[in-house]
């Protein structure tokens, strides 16, 4: 296998009247070909930003960006554009994400336009393709984006996202604004072209249900931070970061049988503008002590399995 | 379950409501019925357009003057049908008897209007008490809700929304309601943050006991909020009963079908369940039952006109013909 993204110490930070915002705060992290990487945490834990670094939609503030072993973050002009050609994105909200007053087919054929790869009637015919790849009907070609349910549309942004065959696509959110039963149905359209074309996917969102179904390892973000990485079916079965404890047990279950023993968090997100040293979570956290507000290191807990929190060993009876 | 119906404290009774858009009939809400008891909560729920919110806006009669019409249907509380009550009743009951708390905390409240005041204004409507008294109150209600009440002066963009949220819950309860609508109230909220908020809502509940109606889309809220359910599809109630009944033992294809499309939390899967095809268009509703151009079971009977509320064997309402035909399904079986 081979590894198609490396984000080595990446930080992106805004510049705010307030001070500087330290959106994303020294991540790294490996994707391999063919797997997906699942992206957790709340609102405003720089899970978006992080994704729209990596696709070069912002510049980085530091850190290094490698795609398939090129380093990638400071390419310009026609580097850039084949870049951006093999890293895609799919956003959120499948409402404000395609243009208007475009029709399906011409959203589809955008990027074919752009690149110049395709002839005009090879457009048409790739369009086509792709539509029929992600099963939106062929009557729907000349149809406007109002026209769609939010479940099509997704799928439409997903053809956009197809249509210049990348090897790495941005998943940010792409099943938050539907429902459950049109979510299934967009998830395992994910699932299915992933398998046929060997597709690497960053899957962010905040839904830890699906987050679990759809990736191989978890990345859990905290206010800028990485707080936990593991595979994803070890997160659930041993999570070790206070915050991603918290994070599950607030999961309300399904199960109404064995309703998940509820860790009710104090407060809220603090602010990433101009944070303190230490562990940004140690404000909300029952275990925080003097040495959390000493830098923290992500270490190799288990094979695999990286959490950032200095009384880890300690809280989970390891040696 | 006759022998509860006395003990109904909000009854909604063959509710019909439609909406007109374009010259186009939308039938949102289809002959709902549903009771709701003294200190239960039941959640409605169903997905984007099942008419849950317009079932809520009905209670309240805060619908769309233009757009929306009740087409019959009785709403009874405290021994009066809201639906009939003169605009100058209705206001009287709205915060008092029955009140109201919004998916999006972000535009339900006022911006240009401190916090406190917000809740302030509530108390004064509703008691005969001197501005001083109202406004000592409306601190206690931000202490209850567990935001400081030197906060009063704030104003909401100084809030986060998981605070915002708890404000509006604060003006919702200012006058100790009989009967809380909700709708959504977490939706809006991370997941941390909702858990503080439906523990919230729950203590609350229990200390005034209250009665809830509780609208989400969620499975997870309604299986740690709820007593009952109601599950609603095409502005119809497809299956209600208790909690334990509908997660236990689903029997209308749709529910099962809802709960076997959530990923699950400890088992593997490949691939998801999801139910086929789209809900239908609420201006073109398919004769019979509406989950039927959906639905793996469906005969030439379903689309035979309406489709009668029949009881499952363990005493639950289902709306479907086929029961007998439909396999056992739900949480991940």
């Amino acid at each position: 296998m081979s590894t198609v993204i490396e984000v080595k110490r990446l930080y992106k930070y805004f510049s705010t009247p307030g001070g500087m915002l330290h959106a994303v705060d020294d991540v790294s992290f490996k994707i391999e070909e063919g797997r997906t990487l699942g992206v957790v945490g709340e609102s405003g834990c720089g899970k978006s930003t992080l994704g729209r670094t990596i696709v070069h939609l912002l510049e980085s503030t530091g850190g290094q960006i490698f795609l398939e072993g090129r380093d990638i973050t400071h390419v310009k002009g026609k580097e850039l554009a084949k870049a951006r050609e093999d890293m895609q994105i799919m956003f959120q909200d499948p409402y404000s994400s395609l243009d208007p007053r475009k029709t399906i087919e011409q959203t589809i054929m955008e990027p074919l336009l752009v690149s110049r790869r395709y002839k005009k009637s090879e457009m048409y015919q790739k369009a086509q393709e792709l539509m029929e790849l992600v099963g939106i009907d062929q009557r729907l070609s000349k149809a406007y984006p109002h026209e769609l349910d939010g479940g099509r549309r997704q799928r439409v942004g997903f053809a956009r996202a197809l249509a210049l065959d990348p090897k790495f696509i941005v998943c940010d959110e792409p099943v938050s604004a539907l429902d459950v039963s049109i979510q299934a149905q967009v998830l395992n359209l994910l699932r299915r072209l992933q398998k046929e074309k060997g597709l690497t996917y960053m899957f962010i969102t905040h839904d830890m249900s699906v987050v679990r179904h759809i990736s191989d390892d978890i990345l859990v973000m905290y206010l800028g931070q990485m707080v936990e990485k593991s595979p994803a079916r070890e997160l659930f079965v041993k999570p070790m970061h206070p915050y991603t404890r918290a994070l599950l047990s607030a999961i309300p279950s399904v199960d109404i049988h064995n309703p998940n023993k509820r860790e009710i968090l104090k407060g809220e997100l603090t602010s990433p503008i101009d944070p303190a040293p230490g562990c940004r979570f140690a404000a909300r956290c029952k275990y925080a002590t003097e040495t959390c507000k000493r830098e923290q290191v992500l270490e190799e807990i288990e094979p695999e399995h990286f959490v950032s929190c200095c009384r880890v060993r300690e809280l989970n009876g390891l040696p | 379950m006759s022998e509860k119906k006395n003990e109904a404290f909000l009854s909604v009774k063959d509710l019909v409501v439609e909406y007109t858009s374009d010259g186009q009939r939308i039938q949102a809400v289809n002959g709902i019925s549903f009771d709701v008891q003294k200190g239960r909560t039941i959640g409605l729920v169903g997905e984007t357009g099942a008419g849950k919110t317009t079932i809520a806006k009905t209670i309240l009669r805060i619908l769309p003057d233009r757009a929306a019409y009740i087409r019959g249907g009785q709403i009874i509380a405290d021994g009066k049908d809201l639906l009939s009550l003169p605009e100058e009743e209705m206001r009287e009951i709205r915060g008092n008897l029955i009140s109201m708390v919004f998916q999006d905390p972000m535009t339900a409240l006022n911006p240009t209007m401190r916090v406190g005041e917000q809740i302030a204004e509530v108390i004064l409507h509703h008691n005969e008490i001197s501005r001083e008294e109202g406004e000592k109150r409306a601190g206690e209600m931000l202490e209850m809700v567990g935001i400081p009440a030197s906060r009063y002066k704030e104003y909401p963009h100084q809030f986060s929304g998981g605070m915002k949220q708890r404000v509006v819950i604060a003006i919702a309860l200012a006058c100790t309601p009989d009967i809380l609508l909700a709708d959504e109230p977490t939706t809006a909220l991370d997941v941390t943050i909702q858990a503080q908020v439906l523990d919230m809502i729950n203590d609350l509940k229990q200390k005034n006991n209250t009665s809830m109606i509780l609208i989400t889309h969620d499975l997870g809220v309604v299986a740690s909020a709820c007593d009952d359910v109601a599950v609603i599809y095409a502005g119809r109630i497809v299956e209600t009963g208790t909690k334990e009944q509908i997660f236990d033992h689903p029997h209308h294809p749709y529910t099962i079908g809802l709960f076997g499309a959530i990923p699950s939390m400890n088992v593997d899967e490949e691939y998801l369940h999801p139910i086929d095809g789209l809900p239908p268009d609420p201006s073109n509703l398919p004769a019979g039952c509406a989950f039927g151009p959906r639905c793996p079971y469906a005969t030439e009977n379903c689309r035979k006109g309406e489709i009668p509320e029949t009881m499952t064997p363990d005493g639950h309402k289902c709306r479907c013909i086929n029961l007998d035909q439909v396999k056992e399904g739900g949480i991940h079986k």
